[in-house]
């Protein structure tokens, strides 16, 4: 009896063995969920280059979103799928970009954001299409990027026709505010994609508020010297400079007319690329009272400062390449967690009906028709006493315009 | 329609412009005309020279100009030993491979840049550079008229010095007769180390003038590159004078381009000069036939 008794019961080696055999099974699933396959995100920007200050900017933004969204237990519908960051560089070349999605799409990448400058952007989103990765536009201004029909492309900000339509409205109102004293302008743009088309625009829309449009002047990326336009805008005397180019050309061109003495009585750029914190604090007095309608971050949402704060204890400045790219990785993230999967077709479907509104932009929540976000809306900006404001919409302003300009001495 | 006042202005522009380019390029065809080698690592170490400029007056508030000679005397000591313990070494004497060995320093030297100095754009701010000098019609930068005055010093001195100095008639020893020279007891690759140090000391010079109403960033000493290349062509491989003339001629074309054409178009000119330069006086207006 004792025997069997003996026999029937468990040895204490079996004891052990089934003992770690049950913990295994029991521990299984938990090991299983921390190792959900990451979800590959390409992070398309030029960061060398003639913009690669901006691509850099860009890819910071982008890298930010993805550890934010890993550090809070990833895409939990996926549970808890990391976030990683497939990095390419466009070198701000249309055919590098071209063939950095084909390496991205090489990769696996669910998604793709970038890239900065329109000419590339409509070319990169074109090669993700044949392959039907959703895409993010974070910087692109282009209107061709959302009316080709391309399902597999989003923006959340606006392109340069509804910029356009409202720094002109911004304009109007701030010249009719000071007496209508804007009777004339030159625009001054850069010769690609971006530049030629917010330029075409301004030069059609600016008769509409009064102010005739003396020339239009492009110029090449890059420019080293824009003393003859400096000279063309003192002999054609406009009351005010519309300008449209990246931050290199943008900077001298500004410099120089600062240099030169040039009167006017303002100096309006729709997305310049060079107006930000830093041009504000490294040239003062060239960029003091310079006006820019560019993208803006709601100014009294506690999330866009808590990232601003972030991003400037990181030594950088939160520029909007930053927040934009930042708020482009979101708006996927936000797509992979009700898709709860990253197939592309399901992600492309998830961004199309989507109605994100945890961002810091003011959008409100997002609705996309035809991959354009319907409630983008940039703000009017000076440079303030080495400060940036926010002078139009009224709702967000955070100073009144000065306009006209103190004349030089 | 554009007036008198306005092209003359315009002409004045482009001589200012011209001053630059005539640093740059008397950099560039100095080396030819000793080392026969273009030297690709040209934008790269023009850059190099701007970011020193840079880091001397937000870091030591040294001004640009009071800083030409400490950035012209250290880029003669990168160039003396860039060539000195890197070129030279690794060339074995073979053309080609200092080609190759410049372009790689270049491609090196702009990622070096972009991984510590970010792709940002970095002005400085010059109040006394700032202003403008009429000059007829025309109205000048301060700093535009200082860099002109200053590169035709400087290339005078340059001229001087390769003149009348032992290691000046060195220099064109070796770059008409290199076994020759040898022969005579020269060092030749010290000459050639000392060349190719004066040419990039000129960059160093060019980076002084241009910092006050230029930018930095690594990308931008390649604006230039073109430009002098153009230079040196129109004036001449190895040509000082050649440099000198083509210099300024490149930047009339360029300005008077810019105002008859546009600023896009007007960019033509100075590729229409290349061209029919090379279609018609291949060794340029004072090459000599080698």
């Amino acid at each position: 009896m004792s025997r069997n008794r003996h026999a029937l019961a468990p040895s204490r080696r079996q004891i052990v063995v089934t003992g770690a055999t049950l913990a295994g099974a029991l521990a299984a699933p938990r090991i299983g969920g921390a190792q959900a396959r990451p979800v590959r995100i390409g992070l398309l920007h030029p960061v060398t280059g003639f913009v690669a200050y901006s691509g850099a900017q860009s890819r910071l933004g982008g890298q930010i979103a993805i550890d934010e969204v890993n550090a809070a237990g990833g895409i939990r519908s996926m549970g808890g799928a990391k976030l990683e960051a497939i990095l390419g560089d466009t070198q701000a070349k249309v055919e590098i970009g071209v063939a950095e999605v084909e390496k991205m799409n090489e990769a696996g990448v669910a998604a793709i954001v970038g890239c900065f400058q329109s000419a590339i952007v409509l070319a990169t989103t074109q090669a993700a299409a044949k392959y039907g990765i959703p895409y993010a536009v974070d910087v692109g201004a282009s209107d061709l990027i959302t009316s080709r029909g391309l399902k597999n492309v989003f923006r959340l900000k606006p392109g340069f026709g509804k910029c356009v339509d409202e720094a002109i409205k911004a304009l109007g109102g701030i010249n009719g505010a000071a007496g209508g004293i804007a009777k004339s302008a030159v625009i001054v743009h850069e010769s690609s994609e971006f530049g030629t088309g917010t330029a075409k625009l301004l030069a059609d829309r600016l008769p509409g508020i009064n102010v005739e449009v003396k020339e239009v002047i492009k110029h090449d990326n890059p420019t080293r010297n824009f003393d003859n336009v400096a000279l063309r805008i003192r002999s054609l005397k406009p009351d005010v400079l519309m300008m449209s180019n990246y931050q290199n050309e943008y900077v001298l061109l500004a410099r120089t007319l600062h240099q030169q003495k040039v009167d006017l009585a303002g100096m309006f750029s729709v997305l310049g690329g060079g107006f930000n914190y830093k041009f504000a604090k490294d040239l003062p007095d060239v960029a003091e009272h310079m006006m820019d309608y560019n993208h803006w971050f709601a100014p009294t949402n506690p999330k866009a400062q808590a990232m601003k704060k972030k991003v400037e204890a990181m030594g950088t400045l939160f520029t909007f390449e930053v927040y934009l790219a930042y708020n482009a990785v979101k708006l996927i993230a936000d797509a992979l967690e009700r898709a709860g999967s990253a197939d592309k077709e399901k992600l492309t479907a998830a961004l199309a009906a989507s109605t994100w509104s945890d961002h810091f932009m003011p959008y409100g929540a997002t609705r996309f028709v035809d991959g354009q976000n319907q409630g983008g809306e940039a703000a009017a900006l000076q440079v303030q006493k080495g400060d940036i404001e926010v002078v139009y919409p009224a709702q967000f302003a955070s100073a009144k315009p000065v306009f006209p300009k103190p004349k030089f001495g | 329609m554009l007036n008198f006042d306005i092209v003359l202005a315009g002409t004045v522009n482009g001589l200012a412009a011209g001053a630059i380019y005539v640093l740059v390029a008397v950099g560039l065809t100095l080396i030819y005309g000793v080392l026969h080698i273009i030297n690709f690592a040209h934008g790269s170490l023009l850059m190099l020279a701007m970011y020193a400029v840079f880091f001397l007056f937000t870091r030591a508030r040294i001004d640009p100009y009071l800083a030409l000679p400490l950035v012209v005397a250290g880029s003669f000591a990168l160039g003396y030993v860039l060539y000195r313990f890197l070129i030279g070494r690794f060339a074995h004497g073979k053309d080609e491979n200092i080609l190759l060995i410049t372009l790689g320093l270049s491609i090196i030297l702009d990622n070096l840049a972009l991984f510590f100095f970010t792709g940002d754009t970095q002005t400085i701010d010059v109040p006394h550079a700032s202003g403008i000098v009429e000059i007829g019609p025309a109205f000048l930068p301060k700093a535009k008229v200082i860099a002109f005055f200053a590169a035709l010093g400087l290339c005078a001195a340059l001229g001087a010095y390769i003149g009348r100095s032992d290691m000046g008639k060195a220099i064109r020893a070796v770059a008409r007769e290199r076994q020759g020279a040898r022969l005579v007891g020269i060092d030749v690759e010290h000459v050639f180390a000392v060349s190719y140090g004066i040419g990039i000391a000129c960059l160093g010079a060019a980076a002084c003038l241009l910092m006050p109403s230029f930018y930095v960033s690594p990308s931008s000493g390649h604006a230039f590159v073109l430009i002098a290349f153009t230079t040196v062509v129109l004036g001449g491989m190895g040509s000082f004078l050649g440099a000198l003339l083509g210099g300024f001629v490149i930047g009339i074309t360029e300005s008077l381009g810019g105002l008859f054409l546009g600023e896009q178009l007007g960019q033509i000119g100075i590729s229409l000069i290349f061209i029919l330069i090379l279609l018609l006086r291949p060794t340029g207006l004072f090459g000599g036939g080698r």
